[in-house]
């Protein structure tokens, strides 16, 4: 498993392509990493299992962003924001299904995972909240 | 371009430290595109998020948990340009009006165009020596009494809280306890206002309010020229412009004119001590450094 799937953040978004949302624990401490890291920050083990997060969060903050570098300027107004995982892990991504003034600190949200990979770069699986 | 030794050791006697930006040459999108370069990757960069957006993140939260108006950070605007337009080397020497900055468009909520730093070409440098040769070059030397850094997770997702940068706030610790004094003994201080959110966020880790009163600080005209602590009398990144490679030098060097009595019309009386805040990415690293004239 280890040898299959090392402890990067490339690992991590072969995951998010077949739909998991992968975090690092260490074997040592427990500490969960996301990203996945070579060495623990607690305790410096190197030792690490992955283990599934689960989806559902609440949203710490959140912006609209109306002027957006080159590759995402088709896609603009979109929300972005930071959700906080049951187990505590920080996630930010892109939160569509969702009015703009409808988003609010504190809501729940889902992370979800988009199949659809879009034909011009950037191209690469994606994740995104929505409402649960 | 950054040139430079440390001065301190006995490696060099003299350095220029110094930086370059070119900016204007390409398109909002484009250089919005280089600047999130500096981000997070791939969790930050690979979400479509802006720079302007990791602040506007900062400041969902900092108007959430502490009631911070957009109106106050608007006012950081106001003060700003007002003091660009005392400073001939400003990019954009112009006052604006609470209303104009209320209702410019929005970049990333909840900041507008008036809460954002300007994309500008500049250059800056100092010259450094020890001080004992200083009075070789100048009768009024600028003495660096205190100097601080300290660094942070770059994923701004990644850190304790959203409302403070935790190495600003190390830095400037350091930096006070160097110079054996604290923020009261200040007569004016350069922050790094590369968004009006980061100006509030700045008084509050530097100790000029407790967290969460930096809106009101700016609201009540304490950080004018003639306030209790002048920030950002050069018109700061807001409206002297924000070249970024070329900020820090520039910060140095507007204390450097407070504190030799040359700033004319944006003279802060009496100058005598001077600080300079300067921050990387969202805060994945910040200096401080304290500055006292002979």
């Amino acid at each position: 498993m280890a040898e299959a799937h090392p402890f990067t953040i490339e690992s991590f978004y072969k995951y998010v392509s077949e739909g998991k949302l992968m975090a690092a624990k260490c074997s040592r401490c427990g500490t969960l990493h996301l990203p996945p890291r070579s060495m623990c920050t607690e305790c410096f083990s190197t030792d690490f299992e992955w283990v599934e997060s689960g989806k559902i969060g609440k949203l710490l903050t959140y912006t609209v962003i109306h002027v957006s570098p080159v590759q995402f300027q088709s896609m603009v107004p979109y929300a972005v924001g930071i959700l906080r995982l049951q187990d505590g892990l920080n996630l930010p991504g892109m939160i569509r299904g969702v009015k703009p003034e409808e988003i609010k600190v504190g809501m729940e949200l889902k992370v979800d995972f988009d199949r659809t990979l879009p034909s011009q770069w950037p191209v690469w699986p994606r994740y995104f909240f929505r409402p649960p | 371009m950054r040139l430079g030794r440390p001065v301190t050791n006995s490696f060099s006697n003299i350095a220029m430290v110094g930086g370059v930006e070119k900016m204007t040459s390409r398109t909002t999108p484009e250089v919005t595109e280089f600047l999130a370069m500096a981000s997070d990757f791939p969790f930050e960069q690979w979400h479509g998020i802006t720079f302007p957006g990791l602040y506007a993140l900062m400041a969902t939260v900092h108007m959430h948990k502490y009631g911070t108006t957009e109106e106050q950070m608007a006012m950081v605007a106001v003060k700003n340009h007002h003091n660009g337009a005392l400073n001939p080397k400003a990019h954009m020497q112009r006052e604006v009006t609470l209303e104009k900055a209320m209702s410019s468009r929005v970049i990333a909520w909840p900041l507008k165009l008036y809460d954002c730093s300007l994309i500008t070409d500049g250059a800056s440098c100092i010259i450094m020596t020890k001080p004992e040769l200083a009075k070789r070059f100048t009768d009024t030397p600028v003495h660096i009494t205190g100097s601080g850094h300290a660094s942070d997770a770059i994923g701004l997702y990644e850190r304790e809280e959203f409302t403070t940068v935790s190495a600003a706030k190390l830095a400037g610790r350091e930096a006070y306890k160097m110079a054996g004094i604290d923020h009261h003994k200040l007569d004016v201080a350069e922050v790094h206002d590369c968004f009006t959110i980061a100006e509030i966020i700045a008084y509050e880790d530097l100790g000029f309010c407790k967290p969460g009163e930096g809106g009101t600080l700016v609201e009540n005209g304490l950080t004018t020229i003639e306030g209790k602590i002048p920030v950002n009398t050069s018109g700061g990144l807001k409206s002297k412009g924000h070249p970024v490679g070329a900020t820090g030098t520039a910060q140095a060097y507007e204390i450097y004119l407070q504190l030799t009595e040359q700033a004319e019309k944006r003279q802060v009386d009496g100058a005598e001590i001077g600080l300079t805040h300067n921050v990387g990415g969202s805060g994945a690293t910040a200096t401080v450094h304290i500055y006292r004239r002979e």
